[in-house]
């Protein structure tokens, strides 16, 4: 009970936090560190609680980045179906990936969501609607219910409700029966394979879960910088999402909260700092994380709240 | 002039020996990964990485101490390999009890900390590396011309491949290899120092790669940023020949080169993608690999 009211704190004092944040920090920036948590949340789904690692997830913020900036540009959809599009867009090729990767196991099922992301990745350089090398510009963010989004605060307000919307359905497929059996898969596959679930449907539903909620992710950021990039589908993002998610703390509910907000506002400070040095940086994060902290910030922090009230950690 | 479905014939081969150019750089790069693999179960993501040393090393020997292709031959790889093995001992050595997923990690982490390292220093552009006058010019083959140093590439690469091939199956130091691949904990128990093998065949799977990038070096331009697409790909071509076979890496990384050639004369807009669509088909109908056991 006791762990269970803590949390409920934690989620108030979140809300309350977001509700006055842009009084306090520009909103791009929070808005920006929405997005990418909202993408480590949903690999994180993928990757704490089913343990798969996708190594091409960016290619699911990417491909949602193009489809809603080309609904919302060329097609001029209102902006919440254009983001809806978008969403169902990566959802959808969510599910043509995922039903080739979840073929092979471990090691291979990384390979293989990488080497696809890749092609898909090849094909929106090639392809016109994306702009190749300069991305998709001057994407307009519309209007909402008769308020101009091109306002940042009102946008913010969208923004947040989108971010604690997914947030929310995370939480709740976490402890759904769904959930508790993609932990059973995590935990051991050919068990959970003897009781006779379909593990290879469940994997799949979890990724294209996953990959629809990185597609939200991705969306949401087109509206705020108006723009898409090669950047969001390329595999240096792929590999931002997994150190955001264990920096912060793989299979718990706020780690990839954590994890994005520092990593974000890390690159923020240092990219004027250090330039290319940057990714030197996430590189030793990243060999740091696997050798001594691979409970990521919150699960180390949890451990040690744990050991300091006595009670045994596993 | 004679052509084959509107494509004249030279330019038909030229392509083939690029393919094949770019298959054997498949072939010894998937070979270091295998070997690496059935060891240490470990992918290396650092892979890309090692082989982009292994070119700028080659380059920076030139550049700062005057030396030249043929002793970078041996001095390249052998330095990446005592990298590796460095790598090896301070890092990797402590996650073989680990969930797998964890070497991939860490080793994506040292590709990026080695790829933004030299992009610090040299920049994105790629210095350029002239062929060694003993390879430059081409032979006239009749129907074509092939330029020597290509020839050279695929010829060095083979060679590497096969007696690769043959220390592994056909000699003792193999056959301990293979015991310890098996089953480490037996190997030890009769007097194996397998912890000792792990360390060489790191710095082996990754001098492998070093070796690559020399070869590579007068081929294109040397950057910090030529290995990483090249290791995606590679990653295709692991994951489409299975890791089973150390010659079913060789044939899957020619092949594919050969097909890759074959698409840049006939429908030049799939060649960036045909190794990746091939890897999608052999999932559908053989998951395991074209060499590869189920396990």
């Amino acid at each position: 009970m006791n762990a269970n009211r803590s949390v409920q704190i934690a989620y108030a004092i979140g809300l309350v936090l977001l509700l006055i944040a842009p009084a306090l920090i520009y909103p791009v920036l929070i808005m920006k560190v929405l997005c990418f948590a909202l993408f480590a949340c949903a690999f994180n789904l993928l990757l704490g609680y089913t343990g798969l690692l996708s190594f091409g997830h960016a290619v699911f913020l990417g491909s949602a980045a193009y489809i809603t900036g080309h609904a919302l540009k060329v097609w001029e959809l209102p902006t919440l179906l254009g983001i809806l599009v978008g969403t169902l867009g990566a959802a959808g090729l969510g599910w043509v990936i995922g039903s080739l990767a979840i073929r092979r196991q471990g090691i291979y099922f990384a390979m293989v969501t990488l080497a696809l992301s890749q092609m898909v990745y090849f094909f929106f350089l090639q392809a016109s609607f994306t702009g190749g090398e300069d991305g998709l510009q001057g994407v307009p963010r519309g209007t909402l219910f008769g308020l101009d989004l091109a306002d940042d605060t009102n946008l913010y307000y969208l923004v947040v409700a989108i971010f604690v919307g997914a947030f929310w359905l995370i939480q709740r497929t976490i402890h759904s029966p769904f959930g508790q059996i993609l932990k059973a898969i995590r935990e051991n596959e050919p068990r959970a394979i003897s009781l006779g679930y379909d593990v290879a449907k469940y994997k799949l539903l979890a990724f294209v879960l996953s990959a629809g909620l990185a597609g939200l992710a991705g969306a949401t950021k087109t509206v705020v910088f108006k723009f898409a990039t090669l950047t969001d589908a390329h595999w240096h993002t792929s590999g931002e999402v997994v150190l955001m998610t264990l920096l912060g703390g793989m299979g718990t509910v706020f780690g990839p909260v954590v994890g994005a907000t520092v990593i974000v506002s890390l690159q923020n400070e240092l990219a004027d700092k250090v330039g290319s040095l940057v990714t030197v940086i996430m590189g030793v994060i990243f060999v740091v994380c696997v050798l001594a902290f691979r409970r990521g910030i919150v699960g180390e922090s949890i451990a040690l709240y744990k050991r300091m009230i006595g009670e045994k950690t596993e | 002039m004679t052509d084959f479905f509107g494509v004249p014939l030279p330019a038909l081969f030229g392509q083939l020996v690029l393919g094949l150019v770019n298959g054997s750089f498949y072939a010894v790069l998937s070979l270091g990964l295998a070997v690496i693999f059935g060891m240490l179960n470990i992918i290396n993501f650092a892979h890309g990485a090692l082989y982009m040393m292994g070119a700028l090393f080659t380059w920076m020997f030139m550049e700062y101490l005057g030396i030249g292709y043929w002793w970078s031959l041996v001095l390249a790889p052998l330095s990446v390999g005592i990298i590796g093995i460095a790598i090896e001992r301070l890092l990797l050595q402590w996650l073989y009890k680990l969930d797998h997923l964890y070497g991939l990690l860490l080793t994506f982490g040292l590709a990026l900390i080695l790829e933004g390292f030299f992009r610090h220093l040299y920049g994105v552009a790629g210095q350029p590396y002239s062929i060694p006058d003993e390879l430059s010019g081409a032979i006239n083959l009749g129907f074509m011309f092939l330029p020597k140093y290509r020839a050279w590439i695929i010829f060095a690469s083979l060679a590497v491949c096969l007696v690769t091939w043959y220390v592994i199956e056909k000699t003792r130091l193999g056959a301990y290899l293979r015991a310890a691949t098996e089953n480490p904990a037996l190997t030890q128990a009769f007097g194996i120092n397998v912890p000792l093998m792990v360390m060489l065949t790191y710095g082996f799977g990754v001098g492998l790669a070093g070796l690559a990038g020399v070869l590579a070096a007068p081929a294109t331009q040397v950057g910090p940023l030529m290995g990483s697409n090249l290791i995606i790909t590679v990653f295709a071509v692991v994951v489409i020949g299975g890791m089973g076979s150390i010659l079913g890496s060789i044939l899957t990384g020619l092949g594919l080169g050969l097909i890759e050639g074959l698409t840049k004369v006939f429908y030049p807009e799939a060649s960036a993608t045909v190794v990746f669509i091939i890897m999608a088909i052999v999932l559908m109908f053989r998951p395991a690999g074209l060499f590869g056991r189920e396990k």
